[in-house]
């Protein structure tokens, strides 16, 4: 993809970049960034269905940058969830690979991946017990064998969503819909990932709870811009627009950026 | 009828004993069951499977060599195997080989204990002591190793949502499974605790029934059963855990991904 880098280059748009195989057929990896690795990168990345064979998700190129806020809109059922849990790697690849800080995540790493590259579903799944329980629960598995449960901290997120100080005692079986959702958020922010890979997670909740949800991902954003990134997905324009400065959109298994693509037609053109 | 005699049953006396299938069928007929075809086939089976093998044991003990007891043995090792597979709603890949390795080493090798460090038979192939024995053994072993993968795949599936939750938090696969293991580990064992708890109070074992029936001391009957009960509990102990493990080690992959797609509605059959 010689256009496609020369342009990177020259419009010095070190935004991430997708290219999808339909559009470009030689790929130079990694692409070369002045200011260093992608904190994500997707190369040839592919999901395929095991029994029909048909494509859930084409090969594809993706870069996520630290400070970028990714937002990912498209019709239901066009491989977006697909997409955001191959980032996350939940599922086995069915081609491609995938570099974090420009180094492949191997077998070995997956799990440290994980911990950085946080993965949020649309349905929270929270354990039995109390709110607190489930935010320690992560602390008790090997990968954050070094971490400590922080109340205090706990505490001060769930005030930015507007839950007071009981909060952490009341039990899951009471919580609405929108209030899991806040649990299983705070569960990932207080473990201080690198990035979220949000996969519509206020499409089911109040709208208080999604401003609430919304909040604390800003927030969590804002106290390290330089460092983090998000890729949202969501069904709403409005909260697209909120939440996300890239805008990618995924028809049928095939991820397009928009406004990349305009950038290479205009290129192609001068 | 002396002691030690046992009173011979003609054919006759035993197609009285058949006779009370009615009994069964008239249920089914009254309460509009709609079993009776079912109990009509389970009767033939019944007297065919007993018959033949009355034969087929007649003919290994008089025979009396290890070349003929042990593929015997395999063969009803087999049989157990693919049995332990058949039950549920759903399977996976690979279950009836996983069911047949489990049921196969547990059962032989708590066979191995009990027949040549308890029993001290001779010669070591002993057809009349290793073939009853060995048979109780997978039998019970069977509905362990049975309940316990069906328990692990419902619990799997139920809690799908929170496996990959924590997969999703970075929990390696085993922290992400364990739980549902633990469940299914137990379901396959509670049948044999339940059987132990009640033995000699609620229910007589047929074994211990029989040898008594031939005349043999309750004493020695007894201690023939309570070294039985030991030699089932293991094994179904060792059995459920191995096919557990197995099904474990089908359902996640060494990336740490739970590969739910591999679970697949068993087809009704017939």
């Amino acid at each position: 993809m010689p256009g496609c880098r020369a342009l990177t280059a020259s419009r010095g748009v070190h935004a991430g970049f997708v290219c999808n195989l339909s559009m470009l057929k030689h790929h130079h990896f990694p692409p070369p960034h002045a200011e260093g690795a992608a904190l994500v990168e997707a190369h040839q990345v592919a999901r395929r269905d095991a029994q029909r064979g048909q494509w859930l998700l084409h090969p594809t190129d993706f870069a996520l940058h630290a400070g970028e806020r990714a937002v990912l809109t498209g019709p239901s059922g066009s491989g977006k969830s697909v997409f955001l849990r191959a980032l996350a790697l939940l599922d086995p690849l069915d081609g491609g690979e995938l570099r974090w800080h420009g180094e492949p995540v191997t077998r070995a790493r997956i799990v440290h991946y994980r911990r950085h590259i946080a993965y949020l579903r649309q349905r929270p799944a929270l354990l039995d017990g109390s709110v607190e329980d489930n935010l320690r629960y992560p602390y008790t598995l090997a990968a954050y064998r070094d971490e400590r449960f922080d109340a205090a901290r706990a505490s001060a997120l769930f005030a930015a969503a507007g839950r007071g100080s009981d909060f952490l005692a009341r039990n899951t079986s009471e919580l609405s819909g929108g209030e899991a959702q806040i649990v299983a958020l705070v569960r990932v922010l207080q473990l201080d990932p690198e990035a979220l890979l949000l996969d519509e997670p206020t499409a089911s909740l109040d709208p208080e709870s999604a401003r609430a949800v919304e909040a604390l991902v800003a927030g969590w954003f804002d106290q390290a811009r330089s460092a983090r990134a998000t890729v949202w997905v969501s069904h709403d324009p409005a909260q697209a627009s909120r939440v996300g400065a890239r805008h990618l959109t995924m028809r049928a298994g095939v991820l397009e950026e928009p406004a990349a693509r305009a950038a290479l037609v205009q290129g192609a053109a001068q | 009828m002396s002691p030690g005699v046992l009173q011979n049953l003609g054919i006759g006396d035993v197609a009285i004993a058949a006779l009370l299938v009615f009994v069964n069928g008239a249920v089914s007929v009254l309460l509009k069951l709609d079993l009776e075809r079912k109990l009509a086939w389970a009767a033939v089976r019944t007297v065919v499977q007993l018959l033949a093998i009355g034969y087929v044991l007649g003919w290994v003990f008089a025979f009396n060599r290890w070349y003929v007891v042990l593929p015997l043995m395999a063969l009803m090792t087999l049989i157990a195997g693919v049995a332990g597979a058949q039950r549920g709603a759903r399977t996976y890949g690979g279950q009836r080989a996983d069911s047949i390795v489990s049921i196969w080493v547990s059962a032989w090798l708590v066979a191995a204990v009990g027949l040549f460090v308890v029993i001290r038979i001779r010669p070591w192939y002993e057809p009349q002591y290793a073939i009853p024995i060995l048979g109780m053994i997978l039998g019970n072993t069977l509905t362990g190793v049975s309940l316990g993968v069906e328990r692990m795949m419902q619990e799997l599936t139920a809690r799908r949502d929170r496996v990959e939750s924590a997969l999703a938090l970075g929990a390696t696969r085993w922290e992400a499974a364990q739980a549902s293991a633990r469940e299914a580990v137990r379901a396959g064992m509670i049948p044999t605790l339940n059987q132990m708890a009640v033995v000699g109070v609620v229910s007589l074992p047929g074994m211990m029934t029989g040898q008594v029936l031939a005349g043999q001391s309750p004493l020695q009957a007894v201690r023939y059963q309570i070294v039985i009960m030991f030699l089932i509990a293991a094994s179904s102990a060792l059995g459920t855990v191995g096919a557990v493990l197995l099904a474990y080690r089908r359902l996640f992959s060494p990336e740490h991904h739970f590969l739910v797609a591999r679970l697949v509605e068993r087809r009704a059959r017939g």
